[in-house]
């Protein structure tokens, strides 16, 4: 049985009391996100199912929306998840490269995790970060003016980080 | 003149004290001594346009908000900002965060709104941190709350995050995700100003728009009315990306030449390693691309300006338009073709699947789009490219529809030689682009 924690769930009661008095179905798409924050960066049927239950909805009002937006991942995915943006202004300015890149040094097609279970290469479109191109978001933040040593020296910081 | 942007170089203005010391909040001041209508004539009269695309008189879209008794109001900022090419939004939102809910406290009032949300997109997630601690700092210091300043006005606000939807920037999609639901745009009317989230009178305003209020409210909405050139009123925020020298969001007057914004020391500083200029698509990802010497000047030979008007004159001939300000360059290097699929796996990825058109359209477009790019196209593959993009347009519930539609058609009609080079050459357009052709750097050849 899954369960978020004690700090989640005021965090839950919290963001349901931003919303009128039985319009609770608002808070969904931000308990999916900290669902997916907390049950491991994806969401399975369960973490998915857990969520109705916190907003007395139906199930099914949970996955129509979860798989209705690109942000929530359907499958397991690596513990970094490297989304790079492909849209045109940042293809102007060489994202293809860096997706290439990516690929050959981790060994890995688009969507796809890397054998260690630490990357999943996952492109994307236009994430707003134009002027700053070519990116990619990690976790919260992003990651701008990229170039192929630039990815190599995240890959290798964030190799770093998951031993420690 | 910067309206927007004018403090965004102080120190610490990210927070209370800074942004107060430097006249914040005296918009708010202001406001609470007026009568709400008096506000939404500020408003109508300075003739600010809706910063998010349209270009809707923002007044008018405040005068349209029904009022019925008993039935709560809703103010819903759009910060989904998503229309690639476009980061201006993240700039106010991140660095001038107090000027933002300045602007919605006074816009909340003008309303009555008393819970007002600002509905951003998913990928911005460290910027609702931001925002979260300036409404704090705002409610801390009587901005916010139960009976602002003695005003008797109560107003909270809050942040929700997006999921990654494109579509959700679409007024009524915004809507329907903002009530937890999957973000299909709803059917006009009911318009939302009479039945917008949760069935309640609702408006939808881009942050900028929303920022812009403050400068409204402070100058007077005649002052900022005379700010600008014709129905362009005020200042604009330019989303500079691309193959620019200097990328970055500027602030802009609306008088300002799309030539000296591209070359200008002040603004974008000409384009990225002494290329040649090719082409630019200069409001966001759906509006109409512009080879090199249509962008300057119009085909009447007159100077093009950063203004509603003037980079629309021509219509979609050999016109484009502002639309969010997200201005995109090519440079001689870039391939039309390709840059053009992008957009249209884009737009494909986005569609929220109701329309059969839009559904179905979009993805055909990519299809035949990638087929010319990777050399596997047929010369009667840019016609069906037309005749698709041309059954779309028009046809769906929302402007997505036609947001696709427009990048095709456009590059189509400007560029159609690199498309049937392509098809002519599947071989050679494998490892080179096409360059300039016949639409070379306007500062060397002229208009034809």
């Amino acid at each position: 049985m899954i369960q978020f924690s004690q700090e989640k769930l005021d965090k839950v009661k919290e963001i349901i009391a931003r919303y009128p008095e039985g319009k609770h179905k608002s808070a969904l798409i931000p308990l999916l996100h900290l669902a997916q924050e907390e049950f491991g960066g994806w969401l399975d049927v369960p973490s998915m199912d857990y969520v109705a239950g916190l907003l007395d909805i139906k199930p099914i009002e949970v996955y129509e929306v979860a798989t209705f937006y690109s942000m929530f991942n359907m499958k397991p995915v690596g513990k970094y998840v490297l989304e790079v943006c492909q849209t045109g202004p940042c293809m102007l300015n060489g994202s293809d490269q860096i997706i290439d890149h990516i690929k050959n040094k981790l060994g890995i097609q688009a969507g796809e995790t890397s054998a260690d279970g630490l990357f999943t290469l996952k492109p994307v479109e236009c994430l707003g970060a134009c002027g700053y191109a070519p990116m990619m978001q990690l976790g919260k933040h992003f990651r701008e003016h990229l170039t192929t040593e630039k990815v190599d020296s995240i890959l290798e910081e964030l190799r770093l980080a998951a031993k420690n | 003149m910067k309206l927007l942007l004018e403090n965004a170089h102080i120190e610490g203005i990210r927070y209370y004290e800074a942004y107060r010391k430097n006249g914040g909040y005296r918009a708010v001041e202001k406001a609470l001594k007026m009568t709400p209508d008096e506000i939404v004539e500020e408003v109508k009269k300075s003739g600010l346009r809706g910063r998010g695309g349209a270009g809707f008189p923002t007044g008018m879209k405040w005068s349209f908000l029904a009022k019925p008794d008993g039935v709560p109001r809703h103010l819903v900022v759009n910060a989904d900002e998503s229309e690639p090419g476009t980061f201006k939004d993240r700039y106010l939102m991140e660095f001038l965060p107090h000027l933002f809910v300045e602007g919605m406290i006074a816009s909340s009032y003008a309303l009555g709104s008393n819970t007002t949300y600002v509905y951003i997109r998913g990928e911005y997630a460290w910027i609702p941190d931001i925002l979260e601690q300036a409404i704090a700092e705002a409610k801390a210091n009587g901005w916010l709350g139960k009976n602002i300043q003695g005003s008797g006005f109560d107003c909270e606000i809050y942040v929700h995050r997006g999921a990654g939807a494109y579509i959700c920037g679409e007024e009524t999609a915004l809507i329907e995700s903002l009530e937890g639901k999957r973000g299909n745009p709803r059917i006009k009317p009911p318009f939302p100003a009479i039945q917008g989230v949760w069935m309640r009178p609702t408006v939808v305003n881009n942050v900028e728009t929303i920022a812009a209020v403050v400068p409204i409210l402070n100058m007077g909405g005649e002052e900022y009315g005379k700010i600008g050139v014709g129905r362009s009123t005020g200042t604009k925020l330019m989303s500079a990306c691309g193959n620019l020298k200097r990328p970055g969001v500027y602030e802009i007057p609306f008088d300002l030449s799309v030539e000296d914004f591209i070359y200008g020391d002040e603004w974008c500083q000409g384009i990225a390693n002494g290329k040649k200029l090719k082409a630019c698509i200069p409001g966001g990802s759906s509006v109409p691309i512009l080879p090199a010497n249509l962008l300057l000047k119009t085909a009447k030979g007159e100077t093009r300006c950063m203004n509603y008007e003037s980079l629309s004159d021509g219509g979609f001939q050999t016109g484009s338009m502002l639309g969010s300000g997200g201005f995109i360059v090519l440079d001689e290097d870039q391939c039309v073709v390709r840059h053009t699929m992008t957009l249209a796996r884009f737009y494909t990825h986005e569609s929220c699947g109701q329309c059969s058109p839009c559904r179905e359209g979009t993805g055909w477009m990519y299809k035949i789009l990638k087929n010319i790019e990777t050399g596997k196209g047929k010369m009667s593959d840019i016609d069906l490219l037309w005749d698709i993009q041309r059954r779309i347009e028009g046809n769906t519930i929302c402007p997505l529809g036609d947001a696709a539609a427009w990048p095709v058609a456009a590059a189509i009609r400007h560029f159609r030689d690199e498309f049937e080079w392509h098809v002519l050459n599947p071989e050679e357009s494998q490892k080179r682009n096409y360059g300039l052709a016949h639409y070379a750097d306007p500062l060397e050849i002229m208009v034809s």
